[in-house]
């Protein structure tokens, strides 16, 4: 992501957009100008313009690998917090266990921490996870941390370099949620390793030559 | 106390005011963004005398649930005064003048928000006065924009607050707290700056049409000037960053 061609230029809410192209993300119309509704990064992209938020919370969407947190148990489900404005429901139909009603609590309890999809979304914000797929689980162990969801494609990188190249420096086993929540897991030299770089990267998100950056910090090793 | 009788002479023989400014200069304005850590956005402003936080939390699911409305977010502001933020001990909790506000300043801050964005939520704004110094309420809209727009929610535009008013007869802008208590009227108003819309207009004391149409003016002029102080704070927090390196 961060090597296409790209104007990194900060606007505010309501400020005007000289670009040509159609309304994309985070961009409104009126009267045939374009504006932005955050404060963010203007992006131009296949002819659409887009506004990157610079913070913000997550907004779910259909198929969108997520880390959350179960907050609380029902007879037939459980309510999962995945850091959206809204709770998501997890029925026991989407789980890979034969769960017997009331009984929920013998597979995921309140504090546990899984790696769900988004199945489903409607118009008024209600969200469905899954945990139905290859490779979705209940994380154990490791170390959670939080960034600014819109940052998630500059930690994973393009087409996954960031995340690879802490992975390969550090031997952490990383999930990155489209939420913004992080698992990592590895030694805790390691997982130190991987915060600070993980930080430094959501500070750094709007600049160029991020992963080289990243790479020295890495490859220093003494912090 | 609005209208008070005294003696004392707000616009001296130059026509400058008691602070020594001219009837159309604003108070020095200080701003800054992510001042609390825990909130999702803030702002810190220092207007004159005034010293405000705002810090923004959510969009998050509104509870109680009667309050939420299904086709888009809800805002509430609280606008609340610190007990120590005025001479005379404020008794701490709402009162009348306080509950007011925090309406008014919700209504002003939903007409710019994209709240058909987040049904089902509310966003909680919380303005604290730590020092008072008359145009509280303006001074807190235009924090409560730059943590609204530093909390990452969608916005039509920011939001400028700015007052304007009547002293000794001649209408002059942003009162200070002298003007305020012993002058003629106060005209608080937010302002939209890209459109020019009106968000919040109020009016305490009596002006003339004449009067009224020309303090809207002065305000007006005095927005966009605040409006690139917002632009400049939001920018430069992250400009920051860029320097660190």
């Amino acid at each position: 992501m961060e090597e296409e061609k790209k104007i990194r230029k900060i606007v505010v809410p309501g400020e005007e957009i000289d670009m040509e192209g159609k309304p994309g993300r985070g961009v409104f119309t009126e009267n045939g100008k374009l504006y932005s509704s955050y404060l963010g990064i203007v992006e131009s992209r296949s002819g659409y313009v887009n506004v990157i938020p610079l913070s913000g919370c997550y907004i779910p969407k259909k198929g969108d690998k997520v880390i959350g947190k179960i907050v609380d148990l029902a007879p037939m489900n459980w309510v999962v917090d995945i850091n959206a404005p809204y709770y998501a429901p997890l029925h026991v139909n989407d789980v890979p266990w034969r769960v017997e009603f009331g009984d929920t609590g013998r597979f995921l309890s309140i504090g546990d921490v899984i790696l769900a999809k988004v199945s489903n979304v409607n118009e008024m914000g209600q969200v469905w996870i899954t945990l139905k797929e290859q490779g979705l689980r209940k994380l154990e162990g490791g170390h959670i941390i939080q960034i600014s969801p819109s940052k998630v494609p500059r930690v994973i990188g393009k087409s996954g370099s960031m995340i690879q190249m802490l992975k390969d420096y550090t031997n952490c086993r990383i999930y990155v949620g489209q939420n913004g929540v992080i698992w990592i897991s590895g030694s805790p030299e390691g997982m130190i390793k991987v915060i600070k770089a993980i930080r430094m990267i959501e500070k750094e998100a709007h600049t160029f030559g991020l992963t080289d950056r990243i790479k020295e910090f890495l490859e220093r090793g003494d912090e | 106390m609005m209208g008070m009788k005294s003696d004392i002479k707000l616009i001296d023989d130059n026509g400058l005011r008691i602070d020594g400014r001219l009837p159309n200069q604003l108070r020095p304005i200080k701003m800054e963004v992510g001042v609390v850590k825990r909130a999702n956005g803030s702002a810190y402003i220092e207007w004159g005398g005034n010293k405000i936080m705002a810090a923004v939390y959510g969009p998050r699911e509104a509870y109680p649930k009667h309050v939420q409305e299904s086709d888009r977010a809800i805002i509430r502001a609280r606008y609340n005064m610190a007990a120590f933020s005025v001479d005379e001990r404020k008794r701490p909790g709402p009162d009348r003048r306080s509950v007011e506000l925090s309406k008014v300043i919700s209504e002003a801050l939903t007409s710019v928000v994209f709240v058909e964005k987040f049904p089902r939520t509310a966003i909680d704004v919380y303005i604290e006065v730590l020092q008072a110094d008359a145009g509280t309420r303006v001074a807190g809209i235009t924090a409560a924009s730059l943590a609204l727009a530093h909390a990452g929610i969608p916005m039509r535009d920011l939001v400028v607050g700015c007052a304007a008013g009547k002293v000794d007869g001649v209408v002059v802008l942003d009162l200070n707290k002298e003007e305020d208590n012993f002058g003629e009227a106060d005209v608080p108003m937010a302002i939209l700056p890209r459109t020019g819309e009106i968000a919040l207009l109020q009016m305490d004391g009596d002006l003339t049409y004449d009067e009224l149409t020309n303090a809207m003016e002065m305000a007006m002029d005095a927005a966009r000037e605040i409006y690139k102080m917002e632009i400049e704070t939001l920018k430069s927090a992250y400009r920051g960053d860029d320097n660190d390196n």
